[in-house]
């Protein structure tokens, strides 16, 4: 209020070929200020903060950095005004440690003598514990999220942009990132903050650009707003939020019993004596930290990795020892983490990925041989059932935004009408709107008679839709329990590890 | 400084257009090679890539060189689509030839199961010399590109230590060579009075068969999918092991057939000097073919006619025997130069600061 604005941007358009990415942008930052820009996927957002942060250069408009001209070539450039990012995507080498992927990361003359010390000063000063001698490789998500914000920080940033950071985190994680941004903002620090999550931009910002379609539609100031009427700000129409039914369950679908595994990955973790079951009707959501054995039991599950036979059974047969066609020909379907690389072919269109899981349940394979045109149909099908924005399923995958190729997995593997459904962060990375038709599709599902399992660190999601909730942590799984019936420091306990079953809670039992 | 920044997504037609450029690229440096030798550009050229396609004996030499190029570059496209690097086809053409006509070496028995025993032998032997690096990599982990290509000297000295033994011609005056196949032993020619043998059809219908292969079945997917990313693989079902497996089994049986072809077709018998390279040369093949069975039959065809246009340039204008050589690194050289090009635009980042304050 009293000074010019740190950053002030008018008229910025970017164009790539068949989209405009940003159509004549405009808004301010102040100094000190916690600045939201949301809007759903394909908005617009990361070009935007790209724009800002050097990495692409805009077509027309002008951004002024302190009331001065500004535009940065290059991510050092914006660097050198005191403009840091951490982006969704960490860039860490997974064989270097913290101090040396710091360093990496700072402009040449910036790093200091002592990084160590500097590292350790800092991190302590906003909360943010991190040991600069560790390998990155033996980090968690939300540790290697610390790396990259130390690093920012050691710059002694103006503005710092966080594109999507708490995707990632667990309850009391968010809460430490969020003590740190306010503690930057109070000695001055702007924030720009890119996030669809509208609970948290309400708790943080106090300012909030909205964008939809690389337009600039709204300005407000969301603590003013709900989240619904920030929500229908943000996708321009009426939202309807999937409800909870309550049904009666069926017979058991899935049976885990006594489920062990030892990764063969020296950082993954071992699976010790899981057992749960998931009856017909059933959503069973499984919460937890990552890299606590998510990834590892989600392999065992879907056949990746094999276990005893008896330790998994689909519908009374027993599994374990067959691989993931097999247990697709037994009802069983997907959807893993990691979606370019896993769950899809970058290189590949999208129908020539439906053939990499939907071939033994769509019939498209006969003898070996490949029967393309049921694989072009049905990718037609998913496209148009789950409103996926592609120029085409002829379009290689790693071309779709990341909801949208979301999107695209999921529909491949709910429209194969599974009887069992292991399904891992299932909206990650898509609108709200999206969100909701994916939610209701597994709801649907569930009443269908299916037993859906959804793997998530997004815990309202898992609140929202499962019929029973269970915790893993390092590689543990609490009991299942009707949702809704622990509190939430319970949760939150069990997710650092702390299980015990007698309720004794100070009791955890050491490993 | 000079920076490569990548293109999005290459076109279809760039994709086959490339390897066009290449062999225009080196057509032109070439001439401009011939030109610092002293000798006359455009005839060199003429003679090299013009003259041989004018007369039926050396399109029919075309063919016999041609032949095994096919059949190996059509081999080694599948593991290089699904990043299993055979380089050693060399040796698993030479165990193929050894193994293959050692019945007609050792025994001249008559007879027209003999050829098709000969073939399935050589089959079997390229697959066995395979075997080795497909065991050691599923196994232990080991580079495949280092065991296949080591492998290829052991096959070599293999071959020579045996014509120089048992396998040598017993009426052959200690020449280091085997007797001469008799007829039985001997692929039926195609062209009349001509070396070009029905070895030929069978590269065809190989590239027919590796055509539905890639383009309909699902092991031709499973081929992509590893290539393009190996994560991929196990949720779609597919077992990696069993993927590495197969691609090394179908390289070092054709090519271990193609062995069998060149011994029982243009030389007739076993020499230490079987092995002239087409191991080698088909791998540029298989690149230059995009990895493509048709892209595969048209560049064994390109690099059949270096060897042609380099002897008759040996001959008439006296150029050294390494002119064929040269002209198959240039090949391979302006392909990947030029897919670089096309994947990738060249930035210089000084030039670009400089626009930044337009």
């Amino acid at each position: 209020m009293t000074d010019i604005p740190l950053l002030d941007l008018s008229g910025i358009t970017k164009r790539f070929p068949g989209v405009v990415a940003n159509d004549d942008v405009a808004f301010s930052i102040l100094p000190g200020e916690v600045h939201a820009l949301f809007g759903e996927n394909g908005a617009g957002k990361s070009t935007l903060v790209k724009i800002i942060y050097g990495v692409q250069r805009p077509d027309e408009g002008e951004m002024l950095f302190e009331g001065k001209p500004f535009a940065p070539a290059k991510p050092s450039e914006a660097r050198a005004m005191g403009i840091g990012m951490v982006f969704q995507h960490f860039s860490l080498f997974e064989a270097l440690t913290v101090a040396d992927n710091v360093a990496l990361g700072m402009n040449k003359g910036a790093v200091g003598s002592d990084l160590d010390k500097q590292i350790v000063e800092v991190s302590e000063a906003y909360g943010l514990t991190l040991d600069p001698t560790r390998y990155i490789s033996s980090l968690s998500v939300g540790e290697r999220q610390r790396v990259e914000i130390i690093r920012c920080l050691l710059q002694n940033p103006r503005l710092l942009i966080m594109d999507e950071p708490t995707s990632v985190l667990t309850p009391q994680e968010v809460e430490i990132l969020f003590q740190t941004l306010r503690k930057l903002s109070s000695e001055g620090c702007s924030i720009l903050y890119i996030s669809h999550k509208l609970k948290e931009i309400r708790e943080l910002c106090e300012k909030a650009t909205v964008l939809r379609g690389g337009k600039v539609v709204a300005t407000c100031d969301p603590r003013q707003e709900t989240a619904k009427s920030l929500a229908e700000m943000m996708i321009g129409t009426s939202l309807t939020f999937a409800e909870r039914q309550e049904q009666d369950l069926g017979g058991d679908r899935l049976v885990v019993s006594n489920l062990t595994t030892v990764s063969n990955d020296p950082f993954g973790v071992d699976i010790r004596d899981v057992s749960f079951r998931v009856r017909a009707g059933e959503i069973l959501g499984i919460g937890g930290v990552a890299g606590n054995g998510q990834v590892e039991l989600m392999e065992a599950l879907i056949g990746e990795c094999i276990t005893a036979a008896g330790s998994i059974r689909i519908d009374g047969e027993a599994v374990g020892t067959m691989g993931p066609t097999a247990r697709r020909e037994r009802g069983m379907c997907s959807v893993p983490e990691e979606r370019l690389g896993h769950g899809a072919v970058p290189d590949m269109s999208l129908w020539e990925n439906t053939i990499l899981s939907a071939r033994t349940r769509k019939g498209m394979e006969n003898n070996g041989f490949l029967n393309l045109q049921i694989a072009q149909d049905f990718a037609d099908q998913v496209v148009a059932k789950f409103n996926v924005k592609t120029a085409g399923i002829g379009h290689a995958a790693k071309s779709l935004s990341g909801g949208n190729l979301q999107k695209f997995i999921v529909g491949r593997e709910i429209l194969q009408a599974p009887t069992v459904l292991v399904i891992m962060q299932p909206t990650w990375g898509v609108d709200a709107a999206a969100a909701a038709d994916i939610h209701r599709a597994l709801q649907d599902m569930a009443a269908g008679g299916a037993a859906i399992l959804v793997i998530s660190q997004d815990l309202e999601e898992l609140m929202a839709i499962s019929t029973n909730f269970a915790v893993i942590a390092e590689g543990r799984l609490s009991e299942p329990k009707p949702t809704g019936s622990q509190a939430i420091e319970e949760i939150g306990l069990l997710m650092g590890g702390v299980q015990d079953s007698s309720g004794g809670v100070d009791e955890g039992a050491p490993a | 400084m000079i920076r490569l920044e990548p293109r999005k997504e290459m076109s279809k037609h760039l994709l086959y257009l490339t390897p066009v450029m290449a062999v225009a690229l080196t057509i032109v440096l070439g001439m401009v090679m011939f030109l610092i030798l002293g000798k006359n550009p455009v005839r060199a050229i003429t003679i090299i890539f013009v003259t041989p396609l004018t007369d039926l004996f050396t399109i029919s030499e075309m063919i016999v060189k041609a032949t095994p190029l096919i059949l190996i570059g059509i081999g080694l496209s599948f593991g290089f689509r699904a990043g299993v690097w055979n380089i050693g086809a060399e040796g698993q053409f030479t165990i193929g030839a050894l193994v293959g006509g050692a019945l007609p070496a050792l025994y001249p028995v008559e007879g027209f199961w003999v050829l098709p025993v000969m073939c399935l032998a050589g089959i079997i032997g390229g697959m066995a010399w395979a075997a080795i690096p497909a065991f050691l990599r599923t196994k232990f982990n080991a580079n495949e590109i280092l065991v296949t290509l080591m492998l290829t000297y052991v096959a070599v000295l293999l071959l020579s230590v045996l014509i120089h033994g048992p396998l040598k011609d017993p009426a052959g005056l200690n020449f280091p060579e085997s007797r001469l196949f008799n007829e039985s032993a001997t692929l039926p020619t195609l062209i009349p009075e001509t070396r070009a043998h029905v070895g030929f059809l069978v590269a065809i219908l190989a590239v027919i068969v590796a055509w539905v292969l890639l383009a309909r079945h699902v092991f031709g997917y499973q081929v992509k999918v590893m290539g393009q990313s190996p994560k991929a693989v196990s949720f779609g079902g597919f077992v990696e092991h069993k993927v590495i497996w197969v691609c090394l089994m179908i390289s070092g049986g054709l090519a271990g057939l193609a062995g069998t072809f060149e011994a029982a077709g243009p030389v007739g018998q076993l020499v230490p000097a079987l092995p002239v390279g087409y191991g080698f040369t088909a791998i540029i093949v298989a690149f230059l073919g995009r990895l493509s069975p048709v892209g595969i039959l048209l560049a064994g065809f390109v690099m059949a006619l270096t060897y042609i246009g380099g002897e008759a340039a040996q001959i008439e204008m006296n150029l050294p025997s390494a002119v064929t050589g040269v002209f198959q690194g240039m090949f391979l050289f302006s392909l990947l130069g030029i897919d670089v090009l096309a994947r990738f635009r060249i930035r210089s980042t000084g030039r670009a600061l400089v626009g930044a304050g337009e």
